[in-house]
């Protein structure tokens, strides 16, 4: 018998009290343990970005995550991103634009976005970036698709996830 | 997954002492590839020892202009570090070519370089491996080889180590500072990875309970600071290199004073060319030096017939990017 270790953590905006197996994901820990089952499980190997979460403000795979390895952590998915159960720009923006078909990636799309425009704002570099000792980067297509192509998409809505993310972004 | 037990201990000698007690434990810094292999049962510790609150998150600069990156910093904090960016952009590159942005967040610089290879089958716990147990053959040698080594490889492994951080590290001569059993010591870039040779279970010279606590970046050559990193993958983003190459350059009055090239994807370890750069030092830099510079350190490489798929392409993909990257370099179109 493996012996169980307390953890709290915070999960959009309630703190949470739980034990768990050292073994337990934080997506596991989220979906089977506390019944926050906005975070989706894809492919459980951090090749397809449907579990992205936020963790004390960026954005990380929760099914490569321990869970025991974040007590006290600040942990937001999709559903917790605007305050009070408002409308987060980006999920507005998604909704707007169509940036889904079934739907099954979108909450980890949607976190995704929103670390990514958080890096880009503070001016924080990727491979698409033409100049890479710049301080500001300018969220184009180019720079969308480089910046969320850890999130698949099996219905391919790409075009208009970047145009989501894209709008939002200029907000 | 098997069960294991979790610690989380508040100084990294007690991290250290965690593993000498325990030849099954293992160090978890960011998890990405080690949880990846706990659900494969690629590994199966007995225990792991969690080092986030033991390796440095900061990046400080020595008296000597030397850049001292702690263990801890996140791939996406390292790339972002404008002191990096600035003074060696082949480092930022690399970091930026590789994974993505939520795995970039969670990597740690020290997992980064200890991270295993993408071998189809050592990750498949059913295919015999030699990576994963002496005892079993290599399946790549006659089966899926398109992603494996054309230098440096022994019958028993063609492995490619598959980090791009680790190929930049290399042109720039960084420096791994270690803490083990028997106190702390430094390991040159160069010399932390391994050829597989007849074991190709070990990745690194680390033996267990080596700590990785930090890398340090040396103040930058003039070659260093007019560097950068180009990867070749199957895909534009999220893929790893069938071929890359980290290349730093200085040229003055047309011929070439200084020239760092490493090459990803070819080896087992980031692999530099000592023979192209010594063929370069010199002569003019040239579309026709760098071509013939490069084609002379590939004279060694080997590359693998297989019936599923072989990787006699790199060779030409290895060149080819080369001179381009080379050119690029020297202030022509790359």
């Amino acid at each position: 018998m493996t012996t169980t270790i307390p953890l709290s953590i915070t999960v959009d905006g309630e703190q949470r009290d739980l034990d768990v197996d050292p073994r337990t994901t934080l997506l596991d820990a989220l979906r089977e343990r506390l019944a926050v089952t906005t975070p989706k499980k894809g492919c459980d190997h951090g090749q397809c970005g449907a579990c992205t979460v936020l963790v004390d403000g960026r954005r990380v795979l929760s099914c490569l995550t321990l869970a025991v390895a974040k007590d006290g952590a600040d942990v937001v998915t999709a559903n917790g991103l605007a305050p009070d159960g408002g409308s987060h720009p980006v999920t507005e923006a998604f909704l707007a634009n169509d940036a889904f078909q079934c739907g099954y990636c979108t909450p980890g799309q949607v976190c995704s976005a929103v670390g990514a425009i958080d890096e880009a704002r503070r001016g924080m570099p990727s491979a698409a970036t033409a100049d890479l000792a710049g301080d500001d980067v300018v969220l184009d297509r180019a720079e969308i698709a480089e910046r969320m192509s850890g999130n698949l998409c099996r219905c391919a809505a790409y075009v208009n996830i970047v145009t989501a993310v894209e709008e939002a972004a200029s907000r | 997954m098997k069960p294991f037990t979790y610690a989380r201990p508040d100084e990294a000698s007690d991290a250290v002492a965690a593993l000498v007690a325990d030849p099954d434990a293992r160090f978890l810094a960011g998890g990405t590839n080690l949880l990846d292999h706990l659900k494969l049962g690629v590994v199966e510790p007995s225990q792991l020892v969690d080092v986030n609150r033991v390796t440095s998150t900061e990046i400080t600069e020595l008296d000597d202009g030397t850049l001292r990156i702690g263990a801890g910093v996140a791939n996406s904090d390292l790339a972002a570090d404008s002191r990096v960016r600035r003074r060696y952009p082949a480092v930022a590159a690399a970091i930026l070519a590789g994974a993505s942005g939520q795995l970039r967040n969670m990597a740690s610089t020290g997992g980064n370089l200890l991270q295993r290879t993408r071998c189809p089958y050592f990750a498949d716990a059913t295919t015999p491996c030699t990576k994963r147990s002496l005892d079993e053959a290599c399946s790549a040698r006659e089966g899926w080889a398109r992603y494996h080594a054309i230098l440096g490889a022994s019958e028993s492994c063609i492995a490619t180590h598959p980090s791009d951080l680790a190929v930049a590290l290399v042109a720039v001569d960084a420096q791994v500072q270690v803490l083990g059993p028997d106190g702390a010591r430094t390991i040159p870039i160069g010399e932390f990875h391994r050829l597989p040779g007849d074991d190709p279970t070990r990745d690194t010279v680390l033996e267990h309970g080596d700590l990785v606590t930090a890398v340090d970046l040396p103040a930058p050559a003039p070659a260093v600071t007019n560097s950068t990193y180009r990867k070749v993958r199957d895909r534009a983003s999220y893929a790893f290199a069938l071929v890359s190459v980290a290349a730093g350059l200085e040229v003055r009055d047309g011929v070439v004073a200084d020239v760092r090239i490493a090459l990803g994807g070819v080896a087992h370890k980031p692999w530099r060319a000592t023979t192209a750069e010594a063929a370069l030092r010199g002569r003019p830099a040239t579309d026709e030096e760098f071509r013939a510079a490069i084609t002379a350190e590939l004279e060694a490489a080997e590359p693998v017939e297989s019936p599923l798929g072989g990787n006699a392409y790199k060779i030409p993909l290895v060149t080819g990017t080369v001179v381009s990257t080379l050119r690029g370099l020297a202030g022509g179109t790359s």
